[in-house]
C-alpha cells in the first residue's frame, strides 16, 4: 500500500505528463501511475502517421525514458487494470487484488475505439488504431499489393489512408455520411481533402453502410455494404470514433455525462478527484458550453491545470482549443469550435493547397481550419482567444498579412 | 552526443547530454526540464517549444523554415534569436549549445 499522494489511472500522454509536471512543480508526495498497456507513456499522434510509415522510432515515440519514473520517485505500474475506485476510503483497487490509497486521484483513462457490432467483426485483419500494438498489427498488413479498407472518413481513417498509400498499399475509404470529416470539418474542407486523397489514389465510397466483414478461415477479405456491394480488401481499419472510457468513474458515482464532467481546473464532482484528456467533458468558456475534446493539446492543458491545482499553483491561462492532422504534405491545423458561427470565409486558394476557412459570428472568429497556412492558424487562434472583431475584407484578402489582420 | 544548457526563464540552468538525432526540444522533454511544453510532440504545429538560442550558436543551429517562421510570427515575446526547439536537430556540431526559455509557452 502506498502512502497516499497522487494516483493517476491511465498512463497515456495525458497521465504521463501529469506525473512529470507534478515533479516539475516540486510535488513531494508519492506518485503512482497505473496503465493497462505494457509500454511506459508514449505519444499516440504519430501512430497513424510517422510511426506507421516507419519514419520514427520507439525512443522518439516514448514520452520519457523508462528510467525516468524510478529516478523521479514515480511508481509506474504497467499492464495493470483498475477494478474499482472507493472514494469514501480514497482507495484504488486493481484487478489483481492490489490496493492503493490516494490523497488526490487523477483519471486519465482516455477513450476506447468503437468497434462495429456486425457479422465478421471478430475476423483477423479487422483492426482499430489506438495503441502501439494496434499500429504494429496494422503496419504488418500494409505494403505493395495490399488493399486496405478504411471504415470511417475521420482524421484517423484519412491519416491511415495517406500512410497506406505512402507504403504502396491501395486504400478505399468507406464513409456512412455523404461527406468525409462530416463531424469535425466544414464542407469546403471535406471537398478539399476528398479531392486531395483521390488525386493520390485513394478511393471513396460515401453514404455507404457497412453490414458485414466477410472472408474465409477466420480472415477478412471483403467488406459487405448495405446496398449489396462487396469491397475486396486484405485488411480493414475501423475508425468510427472512440467513446470515453468513463465506466470506472461512473461506477464510483462521479458525475458522468458523455465523459467525466470536470470544471476548468480538471476537477470532477469529487474535489479529491481530477480527470483529464479524452475521457472528460469540460467547460468551454469562450463558447458557453461543455464539450468532450479529443486532442493531445486538451489533455496537456488539463494536465497543467490538474497538476497546478494539486500543488496549489495559480491556474494556467485559458487556452484556445486546437489540434492538427498530417496527411501527405498537408499540415492541417485547426483552432476553436464553429459553435454559433453565422458565416464562413475562405482565405487563400484551395487549388494551391494553401488556404484557411474562418468561421465567424458577425465579425468575431469562432474557429479556423488551416491547410498549409500556419500564419492563418496562429493568427486565427490568437484572435479567437481575444474575442476581438476583425475586418472581414482584410481577412479575406491574402495581400494583407495575418499580422496586419491581427494587429 | 552534445552537451546542451537549458536556462529556465527564472535563470535555473540544466546541463544535459542529448543524443545526436534527437531535437533540442526532445532533449528537454525527455529530461523533464520545465519551460518547454511541446504539445504537438515535434510536428511544428503548436509553437510551444519556443527558445532563445544564445550567442554564438545562432548560425550553427541553421535557419528557420517558412513554417517555423509563420508559427513564431504569432508567438509571444519573439526575438531575433527565437527558434522552435523541435526544429533544431542535435549534432556533434552543437556540443555546448545554450538556449533560454521564454516566460511562458502559452
Amino acid at each position: 500500500m502506498s502512502d497516499a499522494g497522487v494516483i493517476i489511472v491511465g498512463a497515456g500522454h495525458g497521465g504521463g505528463t501529469a506525473a512529470a509536471l507534478l515533479r516539475q512543480f516540486a510535488y513531494q508526495e508519492p506518485i503512482t501511475l497505473i496503465g493497462e498497456e505494457a509500454p511506459p507513456p508514449y505519444q499516440r499522434p504519430p501512430l497513424s502517421k510517422a510511426w506507421l510509415k516507419g519514419e520514427t522510432d520507439e525512443e522518439s515515440l516514448t514520452l520519457k525514458p523508462a528510467s525516468f519514473y524510478a529516478d523521479n520517485g514515480i511508481e509506474l505500474i504497467t499492464g495493470a487494470k483498475v477494478a474499482a475506485i472507493d472514494r469514501a476510503a480514497r482507495e484504488v483497487q486493481l484487478v489483481d487484488g492490489r490496493r492503493r490509497t490516494y490523497d488526490r486521484l487523477i483519471l486519465a483513462t482516455g477513450a476506447v475505439p468503437r468497434r462495429l457490432a456486425i457479422p465478421g467483426a471478430e475476423r483477423d485483419g479487422v483492426m482499430v488504431l489506438r495503441s502501439i500494438a494496434d499500429a504494429e498489427d496494422l503496419k504488418a498488413k500494409l505494403g505493395p499489393g495490399k488493399r486496405l479498407a478504411v471504415i470511417g472518413g475521420g482524421y484517423i481513417g484519412l491519416e491511415v489512408a495517406a500512410s497506406a498509400r505512402h507504403l504502396g498499399a491501395e486504400a478505399v475509404v468507406i464513409e456512412k455520411e455523404p461527406r468525409i470529416l462530416a463531424r469535425v470539418a466544414c464542407p469546403a474542407l471535406s471537398a478539399f481533402f476528398t479531392d486531395y486523397h483521390r488525386g493520390r489514389g485513394v478511393e471513396f465510397i460515401l453514404g455507404a453502410d457497412v453490414v458485414a466483414f466477410e472472408g474465409a478461415n477466420g480472415e477478412v477479405d471483403a467488406v459487405r455494404l448495405g446496398d449489396g456491394r462487396s469491397v475486396a480488401c486484405d485488411a480493414v481499419l475501423v475508425g468510427v470514433g472512440a467513446p470515453p472510457a468513463d465506466g470506472l468513474a461512473a461506477a464510483a458515482g462521479l458525475e458522468v455525462h458523455g465523459g467525466i464532467v470536470v470544471d476548468i481546473e480538471a476537477r470532477t464532482s469529487d474535489p479529491a478527484v481530477f480527470a483529464l484528456g479524452d475521457v472528460t467533458r469540460r467547460p468551454m468558456p469562450l463558447y458557453g458550453c461543455s464539450f468532450r475534446l479529443e486532442s493531445v493539446a486538451n489533455a496537456l492543458e488539463q494536465a497543467r491545470h490538474a497538476a497546478s491545482a494539486i500543488v496549489g499553483r495559480p491556474p494556467p491561462a485559458l487556452e484556445v482549443t486546437w489540434n492538427w492532422s498530417d496527411q501527405y504534405d498537408l499540415k492541417y491545423q485547426f483552432a476553436g469550435l464553429p459553435i454559433g458561427s453565422d458565416r464562413v470565409l475562405i482565405r487563400g486558394d484551395p487549388d494551391q493547397a494553401k488556404f484557411a476557412v474562418f468561421h465567424l459570428k458577425g465579425e468575431v472568429i469562432q474557429a479556423v481550419e488551416a491547410v498549409n497556412a500556419p500564419a492563418e492558424f496562429m493568427g486565427g487562434r490568437l484572435l479567437i482567444g481575444q474575442r476581438r472583431p476583425v475586418d472581414r475584407l482584410k481577412l479575406a484578402d491574402t495581400s494583407v498579412s495575418m499580422k496586419e489582420v491581427a494587429a | 552526443m552534445a552537451k546542451i544548457t537549458y536556462i529556465e526563464h527564472s535563470g535555473v540552468e540544466h546541463v544535459i547530454e542529448v543524443k545526436t538525432g534527437l531535437s533540442v526540444m526532445e532533449g528537454a522533454v525527455k529530461n523533464n526540464i520545465p519551460g518547454i511544453d511541446a504539445d504537438c510532440g515535434g510536428a511544428c504545429a503548436c509553437a510551444t517549444c519556443h527558445v532563445y538560442v544564445q550567442a554564438p550558436w545562432l548560425e550553427k543551429t541553421g535557419d528557420r523554415s517558412a513554417m517555423e517562421e509563420s508559427m513564431l510570427d504569432f508567438a509571444e515575446n519573439v526575438e531575433d534569436n527565437s527558434r522552435l526547439s523541435c526544429q533544431i536537430k542535435v549534432s556533434d556540431e552543437l556540443d555546448g549549445l545554450v538556449v533560454k526559455m521564454p516566460e511562458s509557452q502559452h
